[in-house]
């Protein structure tokens, strides 16, 4: 090897990664900071589409506006809308109404549905609706610099607090479950198996199903409360998490600061889309 | 237990040119199969490299874990 850094010639002939099949290859490598946690959610996503043998056209991708709304549109090979701040599950729901054969996923961050679309999340939970949602919690509103989120931990600097948060975070997966949704979980992107798992499960499964992703971001968030690298969010995901089992056994005081990981919710409560349709069909007989 | 002559032998293929240099694999790699490589890609970064193949388990942690698909392993 030679001491001084040169740039490769052109690359030896590669095996395609087995996964770049669902993405749009023409625009990698993706506009993701170094280090995000996004790309992450991106590949358990497909290797959850991959392993269900899902094809992308029977899939809707709706997402808000933020980093983690970039992550279906526009890498991943499906039908997308792009829709305004904070409204990604209204569309959805929509969409979902008028074609009930198509799976609908919704991938945004946290400040799109935990914030600005906080009530549509409630009230698409509380009616049951067949979509998935996957919340991708950086912690902050990361695109536009690193403001404080309705989820960002309590006493942590962001720009917009630069002498501490001193809000409380929303508990989105906790909130989602006592609205009524049929499945819940949440993960990191440290739990990249249990994740996929977690994915396929949250697709398969009819009714509203809803995973927060816990998702670095070493540049805007980490920036301010020095963690520059990916590694050291990770390896801080790691340390901190506890399983759902293991925090029922554990008291207030101890779970602070913790993240509690898992899944929260798994029930049969019937389906909005399914009950609106008997409900029309009994009326156009009668 | 397979011993270790039984086991499929595996071939880790990165892709440089999509690699950003974020060092997620080579912390997380079980078995330390990666290390930093001393070449730079078109984009600046410093891509891993496979220091020890044999090592290999093939858990596909760093497939997964990757966020810019650089990452594969093949076993056939």
């Amino acid at each position: 090897m030679n001491d001084e850094p040169i740039i490769p010639g052109p690359a030896r002939p590669l095996k395609p990664h087995r996964l770049l099949k669902f993405l749009r290859q023409e625009i990698l490598p993706t506009a993701f900071c170094p280090g995000c946690g996004c790309g992450t959610v991106l590949n358990s996503f497909a290797q959850a589409v991959e392993e269900l043998s899902i094809d992308p056209k029977d899939m809707v991708f709706v997402t808000g506006i933020g980093c983690s709304s970039w992550i279906p549109s526009p890498y991943f090979k499906g039908d997308t809308l792009h829709t305004t701040h904070g409204r990604p599950i209204a569309f959805a729901t929509g969409v979902k109404i008028m074609r009930p054969d198509l799976k609908v996923v919704v991938i945004a961050g946290d400040g799109d549905i935990a914030g600005i679309g906080g009530n549509h999340l409630v009230h698409a939970a509380r009616r049951n609706i067949d979509i998935t949602v996957l919340m991708v919690n950086n912690w902050n509103y990361g695109m536009t610099g690193g403001q404080v989120s309705p989820a960002t931990p309590f006493g942590v600097p962001t720009t917009t607090t630069p002498y501490d948060n001193p809000e409380h975070p929303l508990e989105a997966a906790e909130l989602v479950a006592a609205a009524g949704a049929n499945y819940v979980s949440r993960w990191t992107t440290y739990h990249v198996f249990p994740l996929m798992e977690s994915i396929q499960k949250a697709l398969e499964i009819e009714g509203f199903s809803f995973i927060e992703i816990l998702s670095q971001c070493p540049v805007s968030y980490g920036k301010m409360v020095d963690m520059r690298r990916a590694s050291d969010f990770l390896k801080f995901y790691r340390d901190q998490s506890v399983r759902v089992h293991k925090a029922k056994e554990m008291s207030a005081e101890e779970l602070e600061g913790k993240i509690v990981v898992g899944k929260l919710v798994e029930r049969q409560r019937s389906e909005f889309v399914t009950s609106l349709r008997r409900i029309n069909e009994r009326f156009r007989e009668g | 237990m397979p011993s270790q002559d039984a086991r499929v032998q595996q071939m880790i293929e990165i892709n440089e040119e999509l690699c950003k240099g974020c060092d997620i694999c080579i912390d997380f790699c079980p078995l330390q199969v990666l290390a930093i490589s001393e070449i730079i890609n078109r984009k600046g970064y410093y891509p891993p490299k496979v220091v020890d193949e044999e090592k290999c388990i093939g858990c596909r942690l760093c497939e997964l874990v990757c966020p810019e698909f650089a990452i594969t392993i093949c076993n056939e």
